[in-house]
């Protein structure tokens, strides 16, 4: 609708929109992601195949460096930055992550301990038979 | 321009930031609903029920290319996005359509490394693992053809009706959703593919 | 198994329960009802009208009235369905009762379903549908033609559930399908199916309110409103549809991992091949804590709106409710594991999320004490809202104790699944977000249709429902105690008997109760003349929507009003003397407001076509149904013209007519 956001809200951005300015530092924007992000993934992939790393580190390094690529993603591809026009967005960002945070967290946590204490469901199944 | 004009398009940038900000908050809850088929695999993925395990199943050279094809996708839609603000047609369209073939791309890889499976007798219904598995890589392969559905549709919109306000609305929720998609191929490759191989 | 038919599916003439007099009958009273209605509407002529400015329309406030009237049927079947349980448990000691088992159990099941997605939530939906716009001095929500396919979506699914009662069965597992009951293997009947598909797609509407009305109230308030000086019932409503997009998702991956079990023959939740049934207690409850939230904390914003508006003084600390708000929000998805107690996760993890659940109950307890400060140094005006709310606190305080009770692991391992915990939830549900509910209604309906209701039968409904409510629930706490589990179709201990007759007794005054309320709508309308309201404040109230007309119209506010402070109506109300202006002299400025449209209803058909189809293998069907579903929205982004503009003098004229209405109503005098 016409007036749907009033005047004195419109210094606000929309997420994903692209910044003022001129086209080639856009695309540079972009081209800068996609290196980054192609480097990190590089790096990745190295990791598991090459004898670089302690193994029992790896699956902490993969997260730490596919943490870092999101982050690429995030300021290159989606343009979000720490500016106060782009409050909203950053909140409604921290309170995704906090929810898959406790999703993904709680129930590692609930279904490890379940998965010690509980037999696994063939061995309960073949002890009623 | 005259303040009527003017009160128009501020009306229109406002709608813009209404419009981004939902998708913005639908793709949240989208990524909340992938959190929990990654939980589902992670707690299932040690329950191969006696048959095949990651290690076993995965070709990475494969999954390289996957995920180049992508993240290479990810920039050509932000080429497409760069086109929609300036306005220009042809760009759009050549940057869409790089984006479709290699989303194609994708896709194909992913299908024949499903039906490789199932020859393989490692299909979803051969253990809790290989569901989790198909079930999670699946849903977001479904979220890839949804939006190579969106994009050509897109394609089609901006052919009829030019970059016409709504139509660039949809194109930025279009271009949130497929960041977003190379976002989640980020940790599932990381989490299913890399770290199921790891030594 | 019968055979598949290509063309059928699963669908046979054996799906019509001919052999069992229940659903037999049900489902004729639904179909004759059903086609009266229908055969009414038509031959009167009223089609037409209903199909514009109903069916098609995406004015919030349309929208909302639907929401509430699809809540009010659907709470007449899912009372229907407890009247039959409580029958059914006061006659079956020693013997089989008058409903065999299979039949018992789709009652429960559906009586669960219907009342938690398509009572409960509905109505709650419906009534943010209608107020927050106003409250925060909108012209609507942040996407109209949404907010009408997410209503029309939940009609499917209620539609679904009830088809399933003349063709094939409902889920005989409980209104959460817990695995493997629910598994192919052990349920390979329809019925799963038909609870799966409909709460698949009611989900998706619901999801979609959940990020219309966060948009909404996080963009779309007027000129001046800071968050601080939004209406308590839009912070409820904004933590509640915040953990709508947090928790309806998981809902929606929990139930797509037991489709792709049950279709695809995938091992997430079976016994074989490595699957893990308690995961999907994890999941589903994951959602399901989240969910109980999501339905009181907007009850909880109508009694703080009913308890200022009647106490006639501002609700008491403002800014710790909005924190206690927030807080709830926040730790409603940190409790989820005590709904699982004895599943055997161990001392610590039910140590945590023990104390979680009791921490949950501080930031109530402050709004309690806020509600209570409200009406001790106020002047209280005792009518039918403020009942309800007087009610609630005394019924929702007994319920949140109980529930303190239960979120103690030692205490819950003795009442787990016990008719102790069927009435703590139905204490909490009842005393807190129905009677909340029933406040609302009450409270916002002369603002919907510009008459009050009748209020002598609003108060015998409150006493009957309550008096009824008590006489129904408690026995069952003591029941929990004496040892009777929930869902029991039959027993063999006489001592429970005389209080499942008490309780059945109380289920009687609640119908009773019910029934004033049905006779309190019609005879409302009827003497609507009598108990009309010009004013658009009937209550004397403090928030935006009391200043627009009664209905306000389709643009609700002439000129979108200036805030300055918290309760800023009742600011002007007080500055201007009795004339409850809100602008002397504004300029009219034409008004563009959203065009109808049909994109509602035909998803939703096609969404109905796909969902039947999928539960019953009909896959021609279904394609079909998806290939229309797309089709609908390429046609609604094709639209050139999506608004209507309303010129400035009929802004002005419709304006100048609420003011001379308004002045001749306040020199009437205070508001009864």
């Amino acid at each position: 609708m016409s007036e749907f956001i009033p005047a004195h809200k419109a210094a606000e951005v929309a997420p994903g929109d692209l910044p003022a300015g001129d086209t080639e530092s856009a695309v540079l924007g972009y081209v800068i992601g996609l290196v980054l992000a192609g480097g990190l993934t590089v790096v990745s992939f190295y990791i598991t195949r090459g004898r670089l790393f302690w193994p029992p580190s790896i699956p902490t390094a993969l997260i730490v460096l596919a943490v870092a690529q999101i982050g690429v993603h995030l300021v290159f591809f989606l343009h979000i930055t720490s500016g106060p026009d782009s409050t909203n967005n950053i909140l409604a960002l921290a309170f995704g992550i906090l929810i898959v945070f406790l999703i993904i967290a709680g129930s590692l946590w609930i279904m490890g301990n379940l998965n010690h204490n509980m037999l696994p469901m063939d061995q309960i199944m073949n002890m009623q038979r | 321009m005259s303040a009527a004009v003017a009160a128009l398009r501020r009306a229109g940038e406002t709608k813009r930031v209404a419009v981004g900000y939902g998708f913005w908050i639908f793709l949240l809850s989208d990524i909340v609903m992938f959190s929990c088929f990654f939980a589902s695999y992670a707690v299932l993925v040690h329950a191969t029920a006696g048959g095949q395990q990651a290690r076993q199943l995965f070709d990475l050279d494969r999954v390289a290319l996957e995920t180049a094809c992508l993240l290479v996708s990810s920039f050509t839609c932000g080429l497409a996005s760069i086109a929609s603000g300036r306005r220009s047609a042809v760009l759009f369209h050549v940057s869409m359509a790089a984006t479709l073939l290699l989303g194609v791309t994708f896709l194909s890889l992913e299908v024949t490394e499903f039906m490789s499976m199932v020859a393989r007798i490692a299909g979803p219904t051969h253990s809790a693992f290989l569901s989790a598995l198909f079930a999670l890589v699946g849903c977001h392969g479904v979220h890839v053809s949804i939006g190579l559905l969106w994009l050509m549709t897109m394609m089609a919109q901006v052919y009829a009706k030019g970059f016409r306000d709504d139509v660039s609305r949809r194109i930025l929720c279009f271009t949130l959703f497929w960041h977003a998609l190379d976002i989640v191929w980020v940790a599932l490759f990381t989490v299913v593919y890399l770290i199921g191989v790891a030594p | 198994m019968p055979p598949v038919d290509r063309f059928w599916g699963k669908l046979s003439w054996a799906a019509i329960p001919l052999d069992s007099p229940f659903p037999l009958i049900a489902s004729a009273a639904v179909a004759l009802i059903l086609v009266g209605v229908l055969a009414w509407v038509v031959l009167k002529g009223h089609f037409p009208y209903l199909w514009r400015e109903w069916i098609t329309s995406v004015d919030h406030k349309r929208v909302g009235v639907m929401y509430v009237v699809l809540a009010l049927v659907m709470l007449l079947r899912g009372f229907i369905d407890a009247a039959m349980m409580r029958a059914q448990q006061v006659m079956a000691l020693n013997g089989p009762g008058y409903l065999p088992p299979q039949h018992y159990d789709q009652i429960f099941s559906s009586h669960g379903t219907i009342m938690i997605f398509f009572v409960a939530m509905p109505f709650v939906i419906g009534l943010m549908n209608f107020v927050v716009p106003l409250q925060i001095g909108a012209r609507d929500v942040a996407f109209p033609t949404l907010n009408s396919v997410s209503f029309w979506l939940t009609a499917t699914g209620a539609l679904l559930v009830n088809i399933s009662l003349f063709v094939g069965e409902f889920a005989r597992t409980g209104w959460i399908v817990y695995p493997p009951l629910s598994e192919l293997a052990y349920s390979p009947g329809v019925g799963v199916d038909y609870y799966l598909w409909s709460l698949q797609i009611s989900g998706v509407g619901t999801l979609l309110t959940g990020v219309n009305f966060v948009t909404t109230i996080l963009k779309g308030r007027a000129p001046g409103m800071d968050l601080r000086r939004m209406p308590m019932f839009c912070w409820t409503a904004l933590a509640s549809n915040l953990l709508i997009i947090a928790a309806f998702p998981v809902l929606t991956a929990t139930l797509a991992m037991l489709i792709l079990d049950r279709y695809l023959g995938f091992h997430f939740f079976t016994n074989e091949a490595g699957g893990n049934v308690m995961m999907f207690m994890n999941l589903i409850w994951a959602w399901g804590h989240p969910e109980v939230y999501i339905l009181i904390l907007p009850a909880f914003g109508i009694y703080s709106e009913v308890i200022a508006t009647f106490s006639s003084r501002a609700l008491f600390g403002y800014r710790s409710m909005v924190a206690a708000t927030m807080g709830i929000c926040v730790l409603a998805f940190t409790v989820w594991l005590h709904h699982f107690f004895t599943m055997g996760g161990g001392g610590n993890v039910n140590a945590v999320f023990g104390i979680l659940s009791t921490v949950i109950a501080v930031p109530t307890g402050v709004k309690v004490f806020n509600w209570l400060f409200t009406i001790y140094g106020g002047r209280v005006r005792y009518n039918v809202p403020i009942l309800w709310s007087i009610g609630f606190m005394v019924t929702f305080l007994i319920g949140g104790m109980t529930g303190v009770l239960l979120a103690l692991p030692p205490v819950d391992f003795l009442v787990h699944n016990s008719l102790f915990l069927v009435a703590h939830f139905h204490n909490v549900i009842i005393g807190g977000v129905v009677f909340g509910l029933f406040a609302g209604y009450t409270y916002w309906f002369p603002k919907a249709f510009g008459f009050r209701l009748h209020e002598g039968l609003g108060k015998a409904a409150f006493w009957f429902w309550t008096l009824g409510f008590y006489l129904a629930f408690m026995p069952l706490y003591v029941l929990g105690f004496l040892g009777m589990t929930r869902r029991m179709q039959q027993y063999d201990v006489p001592a429970w008997q005389p209080w499942l007759i008490a309780a059945a007794v109380g289920a009687g005054l609640i119908a009773i109760g019910t029934g004033f309320l049905v006779a309190q709508l019609i005879y409302s309308i009827r003497h609507r003349d009598a108990l009309r309201d010009v004013s658009g404040d009937p209550w004397d109230g403090r928030t935006l929507e009391w200043s627009t007309s009664s209905p306000p119209p389709s643009y609700n506010f002439a000129v979108l009003p200036e805030v300055s402070c918290l309760d800023a109506y009742w600011v002007e109300k007080q500055q201007s003397g009795n004339n409850s202006d809100m602008h002397p002299l504004p300029g009219y400025a034409a008004v563009v407001v959203p065009r109808s449209t049909a994109t509602g209803i035909i998803c939703a058909f096609f969404a109905t076509l796909m969902g039947f189809s999928l539960i019953w293998h009909i896959w021609w069907l279904t394609g079909l149904g998806g290939v229309g579903a797309f089709a609908t929205f390429v046609v609604f982004a094709w639209r050139d013209q999506v608004e209507d503009e309303i010129p400035a003098e009929e802004v002005g004229r419709m304006d100048g007519l609420d003011r001379v209405a308004r002045g001749r109503a306040s020199g009437r005098g205070r508001p009864s």
